[in-house]
């Protein structure tokens, strides 16, 4: 009897839960960086509604990962596009040659700025990247030429006379986030290279002057604060003193309760951000599997959507979701690469 | 000459040193139970709190032009609703004049009020040919001001609402043009980017699912191991050596069977990516040891009796098992199944590597179909920026938690179905 209510119960259960076989795929998949994710999602549930076809399925899996992925095969098991939120670089478009992915559509969708923010209730800072290079570096330049020394501030005002005597605490994302790559390359590095004994080290030693400008502190003024840039905000807000490193989407967003510290004189706003002069911004892009299209259904009209000025226009649905647009020239540039399928170049 | 004795009713001080002993113990156990109680509550009323606003949603009634200038009665989906939404709230509102207060007048509504006005269209196309008023979404943070989690006072550009458009909501609301309803959408619809319109039912599906799968993996095969195991297996080393083994397996962190999950079912087997098929089977592999450690543990307190006395009216083995023990053992394979499966309800770190952490709209209609799961959900939204997330987050956890409930509910009745035969 026991065997057989068992026995029952599994088959029964099996015959509910695999109804369909296996078809073909008639839905697009893209992977990628969770910075472009809200943007891919926006433009996927647009597409889903416009058009007959399925809603695409947009995964969050970070920039590098998602172009491992991408670059894993061709076919049905296999992602059609990976949003990245830096630039493919050359070693995986070997690894997607290598794998029979020869023909690689680029395309640029924007910017996204990184911004430092603190809560309203204190004062707005005003920093330079040199600053911000030694408030947050590891090993900081001593004042002779090509000596360092672990980093010895705890005080804004230590670094820079004219910032305030507060505790240097600042909250950012984990290593293995886009945001804090892109930081470290346009934040760190930028300020790393204002001292001239630094930029020289550059081409005698390309890897010492990258851990100098790219290591971050550890001694617990720098904290690692997750992913979720939510989490970051609420803790500015119950900590006035501390500041956060997320996208600008997010200090659009939360505008009430934080305001972002103005970077080598240019305040974290849509328009300097779009112009290029907030100096901690970066592009987004995707890139789409060219010999998927034609074969997973609407990936064409997928790329007319997302190119559309609907979309990622000065007005369109994207920079309310907080894309920072591009210029009109360029935006028909990339519309014209994108929509014709031109290669990658790298 | 006095007698030697020794009393037991003396030495109090010793003996109220027990009894102290005894109340210090009893009072640490209270409080701690009080502490854990009142965490519970506090987190309980907390979400509840948080989350109650979801339930909600704020609508808005516009006059639309459907004439047939603007909708072609033989190409109803042809036609730009956008456009004629865009025009309702011009023709409402005409003071908004500059580009950027009309931006600010086209953010009153959801993005989607447009698609919500074709498809009441495409329900009754009896609408056409005249001016209808019609109730379409709101955006999400007019919601949000309607529900107080905007303020109104400050400056206007620290708000995400400004004057203008707070001058157009009073308006509105003057008029009861704009109303509080039940949010329906989010217990019918899938995720959305657009907080106004995101749903739980995908996730929902996704999750039962997947446990469906789990549970049809890994309850026959974990109790079926255990029953061999405890009861037909010779113990010896080997035998020992797959106890250790399950043991540690319970112990083995979730993320490990998800790149277990993702190397094996997804590369060798080629099974589809992000489905419940193949989400359900990694928490099945996950649940195993659970369910094989409670359900021997159910039937090593099964009595020797039962055994013995089936064996000497001369059942065979498979009998006396099948027919005596296990029967008798099944109230713990049910208590071991549902713990096994809580846990498999809330995980989301081997979803990740196998590609179901993802933004699904549509809602699975089988377990090959891409789908998401309710904690994961969860995770999504309280990563969004927007704040209107925030509400959905916490009413995403209250539909897990009910979820979680009801089918501990399940499993106890069964539990004392079965209690109660023997």
């Amino acid at each position: 009897m026991f065997l057989k209510t068992l026995s029952f119960t599994t088959v029964a259960l099996a015959i509910v839960t695999a109804a369909p076989a296996f078809a073909g795929r008639d839905q697009i998949k893209i992977v990628g960086s969770s910075t472009v994710f809200p943007f891919a999602t926006t433009v996927a549930e647009r597409f889903g509604k416009k058009t007959d076809f399925k809603t695409p399925v947009v995964e969050s899996t970070g920039s590098g990962g998602g172009l491992k992925l991408f670059c894993a095969g061709v076919g049905d098991g296999y992602a059609d596009i990976t949003n990245a939120s830096r630039r493919i670089k050359s070693s995986e478009v070997e690894k997607c040659a290598a794998n029979g992915i020869a023909d690689i559509v680029e395309a640029k969708i924007g910017y996204d700025g990184i911004v430092i923010a603190n809560s309203k209730a204190s004062q707005q800072f005003d920093v330079t990247l040199a600053d911000l290079f030694l408030a947050l570096a590891k090993d900081v330049p001593t004042g002779v030429d090509g000596e360092t020394k672990p980093n010895p501030y705890t005080t804004w005002d230590q670094v820079n006379a004219s910032l305030p005597a507060v505790k240097i605490e600042v909250m950012g994302p984990p290593p293995t986030s886009g945001t804090r790559d892109a930081f470290v390359e346009l934040a760190m590095e930028g300020g790393c290279k204002t001292f001239a004994w630094i930029k020289a080290f550059k081409k005698e030693d390309k890897k010492a002057y990258k851990s100098l400008c790219h290591t971050i502190r550890e001694d617990g003024a720098f904290i690692e604060a997750g992913e979720n840039d939510n989490l970051i905000v609420q803790k500015l807000v119950a900590n006035p003193s501390a500041f956060g490193i997320f996208g600008y989407s997010f200090l659009e967003q939360n505008s009430d309760t934080v305001q972002g510290s103005i970077v080598n004189g240019i305040a974290p706003e849509f328009e300097a951000i779009a112009e290029g002069d907030y100096p901690v911004s970066r592009s987004l892009y995707f890139y789409v599997k060219k010999d998927h299209v034609g074969v997973v259904p609407g990936l064409v009209e997928f790329l007319t959507e997302f190119t559309s000025e609907d979309a990622w226009g000065e007005d369109g649905y994207l920079a309310d979701k907080g894309l920072i647009p591009m210029t009109e020239a360029e935006r028909t540039e990339w519309a014209e690469k994108i929509n014709g399928l031109s290669n990658l170049a790298m | 000459m006095t007698n030697p004795t020794t009393s037991f009713l003396k030495g109090q001080k010793h003996l109220n040193r027990r009894h102290n002993a005894e109340q210090r113990f009893q009072w640490m156990g209270r409080i701690a139970i009080a502490l854990s109680l009142i965490f519970l509550a506090f987190m309980i009323t907390s979400i509840i709190w948080q989350g109650k606003g979801a339930v909600s949603t704020t609508k808005v009634m516009l006059a639309f032009d459907l004439s047939a200038q603007m909708v072609d009665p033989e190409n109803i989906k042809g036609a730009s609703y956008e456009k004629i939404v865009k025009s309702a709230l011009r023709s409402q509102f005409p003071n908004a004049k500059k580009r950027k207060q009309k931006k600010a007048l086209y953010a009153l509504v959801s993005s989607d009020a447009g698609f919500q006005l074709r498809d009441q269209i495409l329900a009754n196309p009896a609408l056409l040919g005249a001016e209808q008023t019609l109730w379409v979404s709101a955006s999400d943070d007019v919601d949000m001001l309607m529900k107080g989690h905007i303020s109104r006072a400050g400056a206007q550009s620290d708000r995400r609402v400004n004057d203008d458009q707070i001058g157009w909501i009073d308006t509105l609301s003057d008029e009861d043009a704009i109303k509080r309803v039940f949010n329906i959408g989010f217990f019918t619809s899938g995720d959305s980017r657009e907080p106004e319109l995101a749903g739980i039912l995908s996730a929902l599906v996704g999750s039962a699912l997947s446990l469906l799968v789990c549970f049809a993996l890994s309850f026959p095969i974990g109790i079926l191991a255990a029953i061999y195991l405890e009861e037909f297996a010779k113990k010896n080393r080997w035998s020992d050596l797959i106890e250790i083994n399950i043991n540690n397996l319970a112990a083995v962190p979730s993320i490990v069977f998800g790149l277990l999950g993702l190397s094996i079912f997804l590369n060798v087997f080629g099974l589809p990516r992000s489905s419940p098929l193949v989400g359900g089977m990694v928490l099945a592999l996950m649940t195993l040891p659970t369910i094989i450690i409670a359900a021997r543990a159910s039937l090593r307190a099964v009595p020797p009796s039962i055994r013995e006395a089936a064996l000497g009216m001369g059942a065979s083995p498979v009998q006396t098992t099948f027919h005596h023990v296990a029967p008798l053992a099944l109230p713990g394979f049910l208590t071991g199944t549902i713990v096994g499966m809580a846990q498999a309800l809330g995980e989301t770190a081997p979803l990740l590597m196998i590609g179901m952490v993802a933004f699904i709209v549509d809602i699975p209609s089988s377990i090959l179909e891409p789908a998401t799961a309710l904690p994961v959900q969860i995770f999504l939204w309280a990563d969004s920026p927007e704040r209107a997330f925030l509400e959905k987050t916490s009413a995403a956890i209250i539909v897990l938690l009910i979820f979680l409930v009801l089918m501990n509910i399940i499993a106890i009745t069964l539990r004392k179905k079965y209690e109660t035969r023997f």
